[in-house]
């Protein structure tokens, strides 16, 4: 019950002592809220942006591995020993879909850019791929309307295509764009199936995309220097390791290395991107939190030098208390009380502003900033830490003042 | 008996020189007494005060106060003590500038935690019986010297305690306005508290039973007061 009285009377105490020293109690303030904002405005867009780039990624299935002459992630000098690499063909995806057992589907997969052109509206920078009837799944493509391209439709070269949703908005923006012909290259497909939208992966648009059979791409943009992409499917993501070494030894023959020769390909997945993109930008963070931490020290030295100035100013206060009957840790609880009074009024502030600034930052830029409900937590989690570590000294040294000294201090 | 002091000695001890500055004090107080200690400066009265107040502990002697043993107690065991035992009414009159009169009041009772209702009460009625119902909520610079000691001798009376202790209590305060304070004493040694009154002024000093005169560290007398002056 003694505490209780003590606490609501230091409480007070505190608000009383912020009300006398507007200035000076704005200004130790400052400094909280400035590292608090600084903090967690950080941590939020750390957040936002490691969710927009699994969301980014998430276009490429996390059951799909792709056989590729390049690694994903390299440097300039690999780069120059990859490029060596003999190219992957078509053969090749095809001897591998009848040797892997793991394989659900495999899609050899060519790409370029061209502009098409239906009437007298041109699409500038559209993909174009060429791939098999398995694409739909290794790449997820559902045709939303119409259907995919067959194996007969591959086997046959039939020039036909599947387009992206863009593609049909803005090439057919009133009339059914099924059975149409579209002119891509010099040549014409007819419009055989719609995908679904996709949206956008690193700024690209999914959508702005045409399929064609691979035989039909490669005799319309060239063979013979264009190497291959093989997208592989397994069942469930837990298979993806094992068809990795799978595909490593099946690749491997098909290529006639020796067992002691090196890879002369790469099977990429989606993990190694969000591995990649972990370790590029987790230095980053840390350098960022870094500097967030700091000004919060700096705002926690400045709650402790106001708190030994209120200490000093107050020292006769202190001993008329202490005559009076305040035991030690009752002066050392009104001072740390003061203390978290002081956190408190700052975190909550930077908080405050840390949802402002995370919320502009969202709606100005296409950087994404979420803050969620931890904030609060971590907000606690400051007000206690920094109260408590920066308000010990003062309040230790309020609590060891002699009294007989104190009350006689001008 | 309610203060024993027994061969109570002090030495402070500057740098590396002793200097003793009480040297064996043997005093006694009763219950409902009025004392006064008198001396010149450096007799040691100060001392002796903060000792009695257990603000401070004797370097050697025991002091027996209500029958504790407060000579060799932790700071916390002293605090409450004096919260306790003590009522505190100084020259300088050390009342908190930002309080009002009602909260200084009620600080004591904040430290041995009694509840708040209960404590505006008895600090209503320990204002109102030094005459300051209608200045409760004033602050002190909107007091006047006299009005602010009141506050404090309020202050020093709301915890009912076994002593209180007045060190120069008219110090501060024209003559008039002295007398009005030690008129409060009086009352107050009247309805049954016991005082000490350290002062250097005799005829503050006569307001009391008995005169302790210090010199030198040490009881030089220790008499009865004859007649009142008033």
């Amino acid at each position: 019950m003694r505490i209780f009285s003590y606490i609501g009377e230091s409480l007070k105490l505190a608000i009383e002592a912020l009300r006398s020293y507007k200035m000076r109690s704005i200004l130790t303030t400052l400094g909280i809220v400035i590292g608090v904002t600084t903090v967690i405005a950080i941590v939020a867009l750390i957040q936002g942006l490691n969710k927009s780039f699994a969301n980014q990624i998430s276009a490429i299935g996390t059951t799909t591995l792709y056989v590729q002459k390049f690694p994903w992630v390299m440097n300039d000098r690999q780069f120059f020993t990859y490029r060596n690499r003999p190219n992957i063909r078509v053969s090749d995806a095809e001897q591998l879909k009848e040797m892997s057992k793991l394989a659900v589907a495999v899609a050899p997969t060519l790409a370029t850019r061209q502009t098409i052109k239906y009437k007298d509206r041109t699409l500038e920078s559209v993909i174009v791929f060429g791939s098999t009837a398995d694409y739909m799944e290794t790449s997820n493509v559902v045709p939303e309307f119409g259907r995919f391209l067959t194996e007969t439709d591959v086997k046959h070269r039939r020039s036909l295509c599947v387009i992206g949703s863009e593609v049909a908005d803005k090439l057919f923006p009133d009339s059914d764009p099924l059975g149409q012909r579209i002119l891509v290259g010099g040549r014409r497909y007819k419009v055989i199936g719609i995908a679904e939208k996709k949206g956008s992966m690193f700024g690209q648009n999914l959508d702005q995309m045409i399929i064609i059979p691979v035989g039909v791409f490669q005799t319309a943009f060239g063979a013979r220097w264009r190497s291959v992409d093989i997208e592989v499917k397994v069942a469930t993501p837990e298979m993806l390791e094992d068809a990795e070494i799978e595909l490593t030894g099946i690749m491997r023959r098909i290529r006639g290395l020796k067992s002691n020769e090196e890879e002369n390909f790469a099977i990429n997945k989606q993990s190694q991107l969000m591995e990649t993109y972990k370790s590029l930008t987790g230095t980053l963070w840390a350098v960022a939190i870094g500097v967030g931490a700091i000004s919060l020290l700096v705002g926690g030295i400045g709650i402790m030098n106001i708190l030994l100035v209120s200490v000093t100013e107050r020292t006769r206060e202190i001993g008329i208390r202490k005559a009076l009957g305040a035991r030690r840790s009752d002066i050392m609880v009104q001072f740390l009380i003061e203390s978290l009074v002081i956190c408190a009024i700052g975190v909550t502030i930077g908080v405050a502003l840390a949802i402002g600034l995370a919320k502009l930052i969202a709606s100005t830029t296409p950087l994404p900033a979420s803050i969620t409900a931890w904030v609060a937590f971590l907000g606690l989690v400051f007000v206690v830490t920094i109260g408590l570590f920066f308000g010990i000294y003062p309040a230790r040294k309020a609590a060891r003042l002699n009294p007989i000294e104190a009350l006689r201090y001008e | 008996m309610l203060i024993e002091l027994h061969d109570i000695e002090k030495i402070y001890e500057i740098g590396t020189v002793q200097v003793p500055a009480l040297k064996g004090i043997n005093i006694t107080v009763n219950k409902n007494e009025y004392v006064a200690i008198m001396g010149p400066s450096g007799s040691g009265k100060s001392t002796l005060m903060n000792i009695v107040g257990c603000l401070d502990t004797p370097s050697d002697g025991i002091y027996m106060l209500n029958d504790n043993n407060v000579s060799d107690m932790s700071d916390d065991e002293l605090a409450e003590i004096r919260n306790r035992e003590i009522g505190f009414v100084f020259q300088t009159f050390n009342l908190l500038p930002r309080a009002s009169a009602l909260h200084n009041v009620e600080l004591p009772l904040i430290y041995n935690g009694t509840p708040a209702a209960k404590r505006r009460k008895q600090a209503e009625e320990a204002l109102e019986r030094v005459g300051l119902a209608d200045r409760m909520h004033h602050k002190p610079n909107e007091l006047s010297g006299g009005q602010r000691q009141r506050v404090a001798i309020a202050r020093a009376l709301v915890n009912s305690p076994s002593i209180i202790l007045a060190d120069e209590p008219t110090g501060n305060l024209d003559s008039r306005t002295g007398e009005e304070i030690m008129e409060i004493f009086e009352d107050l040694h009247d309805s049954g508290n016991t005082i000490i009154l350290v002062t250097h002024e005799e005829y503050i000093a006569e307001h009391s039973d008995r005169i302790i005169r210090l010199r030198d560290g040490m009881v030089e007398r220790d008499e009865a007061v004859m007649e009142r002056s008033a």
